[in-house]
């Protein structure tokens, strides 16, 4: 399906809490990459490493089940964070490079 | 006609002006400097009509932000826009203030009315704005007060593209405005079926994609922002020749352009069929396949008896700049992860610094030895 662009393994912080989910199917609606499967009454993660952390699950969850490290997947951006001493963003307000 | 006549009745209803002055005609943006939730109609809430088709400025404009020409200006004023002629029940669109989001939803809706929320994302498209929060929640909220979208429609739905979900929250939303959201498709090409559909996605029209031609537009952006820090090293190159430390020739110029053309614009566009899964990995080997190259084209270096320490400079050097600058395409790209990027970096960076300067060291090596000895 998705199977064209992987990026790494195993690196996502992505992490669903079974107990608080309602199968509401929500966060497989607003995922980009399709890493969700709703299950009968429950969400599973399916392709965890097609995640690309940007949070649309999280934020549209509305039972809090859904817990990941959100952030800008662009190294550009990480090096403009270290170098300002401030948290990784793409220079998008300034006249800076933007994802 | 007799619905268009009767839905600019109802838009004049809605805000309460009878008159048909020019001011609040379809060409009232013109007046409307600014914030047009404020238009000069009487402060009240006014829509502005736009058209479906894009003007010759429009897809210059487009260009010329493609290129990073004005890119970071190039805005509309946040407000409430129309297409067509809607009414109280048509559907209401949510977008971005980037003027290049604006113009790729209206460029779709030929032949639908609808009405067109645009939040101020400070010229920002949807997708990076959501994930910095300015496409979010708090902005819509305030922006259907502001433009008065309550007493404009009597449905109280809102359609947001589904990247919209970086930064909004459909529940709270509800809550807090009485406004559902629903999450249209990713690309605004698919809002007609969409719409034909009753506000249903399918799979398709949920999944980001990242085509050639996706991947493609992306790069002179790119190719551009390595322009200046090249001149910076054009410049030490020079500097150098002149002092008689160094000896370096169109080649060595040629060769480094390769390499940066090599990461950010071929790198990019070959993407899914290089092996590897870092984007640095990518870079490198085909950068490893470039230097190989120069090298081969100029028969190995001839110019002193220290070639080797030359060609080995080239396959430190350049295959590495190729590698930093694909990785920096991870930005551009829509699968990468935060996290997948930090782990790529802790280990691509050090290789990447340690290569060059490995490669520096006999570069000069080449040079100096044929001197001092």
């Amino acid at each position: 399906m998705s199977g064209k662009y992987k990026y790494l393994k195993n690196a996502v912080t992505l992490k669903l809490k079974a107990e608080n989910c309602t199968g509401c199917g929500m966060c497989a609606e607003v995922c980009p990459h399709g890493v969700f499967a709703i299950d009968g009454k429950k969400a599973r993660i399916v392709d965890r490493d097609s995640c690309m952390e940007c949070g649309a699950c999280q934020r549209n969850c509305p039972f809090a089940a859904i817990e990941v490290k959100t952030g800008v997947g662009c190294a550009a951006a990480v090096i403009n964070g270290i170098l300002t001493g401030a948290e990784p963003s793409c220079g998008c307000d300034g006249s800076g490079n933007c994802c | 006609m007799k619905k268009a006549v009767r839905t600019s009745k109802k838009i004049k209803e809605i805000h309460g002006h009878e008159d048909t002055s020019p001011c609040c005609s379809e060409e009232a943006a013109s007046c409307c400097s600014g914030d047009n939730a404020t238009c000069c109609c009487g402060g009240k809430p006014e829509a502005v009509g736009v058209s479906t088709s894009l003007s010759f400025q429009d897809i210059l404009g487009f260009c010329k932000a493609r290129w990073g020409i004005n890119r970071m200006n190039y805005k509309v004023d946040p407000g409430l826009y129309y297409v067509g002629q809607p009414d109280a029940n048509s559907p209401v669109l949510v977008t971005a203030n980037y003027k290049m989001s604006f113009d790729s939803l209206r460029k779709e809706l030929s032949g639908i009315s609808a009405w067109i929320l645009v939040l101020d994302t400070k010229g920002i498209n949807v997708w990076c704005a959501a994930g910095k929060g300015t496409f979010g929640t708090a902005e819509l909220i305030r922006r259907i007060e502001k433009t008065g979208l309550p007493e404009v429609v009597e449905h109280r739905t809102l359609i947001l593209p589904q990247l919209g979900a970086v930064g909004v929250s459909a529940h709270e939303v509800l809550k807090k405005s009485g406004f559902k959201v629903v999450y249209g498709p990713v690309r605004a090409k698919d809002i007609p079926k969409f719409l034909e559909n009753g506000m249903k996605a399918d799979k398709e029209m949920r999944r980001v994609r990242f085509n050639f031609a996706d991947r493609a537009v992306l790069t002179p952006v790119e190719a551009v922002s390595a322009v200046k820090p090249s001149l910076v090293i054009f410049g030490i190159m020079f500097l150098l020749n002149e002092v008689g430390l160094t000896k370096f020739t169109g080649t060595d110029l040629y060769s480094y352009i390769g390499a940066v053309l090599v990461g950010c614009v071929l790198t990019p566009m070959l993407l899914p069929w290089i092996p590897g899964r870092a984007f640095s990995l990518k870079g490198w080997l085909l950068g490893l396949i470039w230097a190989a190259g120069v090298i081969g084209i100029n028969g190995g270096f001839e110019r002193n008896n220290y070639d080797i320490f030359m060609d080995i400079s080239y396959l430190m050097i350049l295959p590495a700049v190729s590698a930093y600058y694909a990785m920096n395409f991870t930005g551009s790209s829509t699968y990468t992860s935060l996290s997948g990027v930090l782990k790529e970096m802790k280990i691509a960076i050090p290789l990447i610094a340690a290569s060059i300067g490995l490669g520096l060291v006999l570069l000069f090596a080449g040079n100096l030895m044929p001197k001092l000895l």
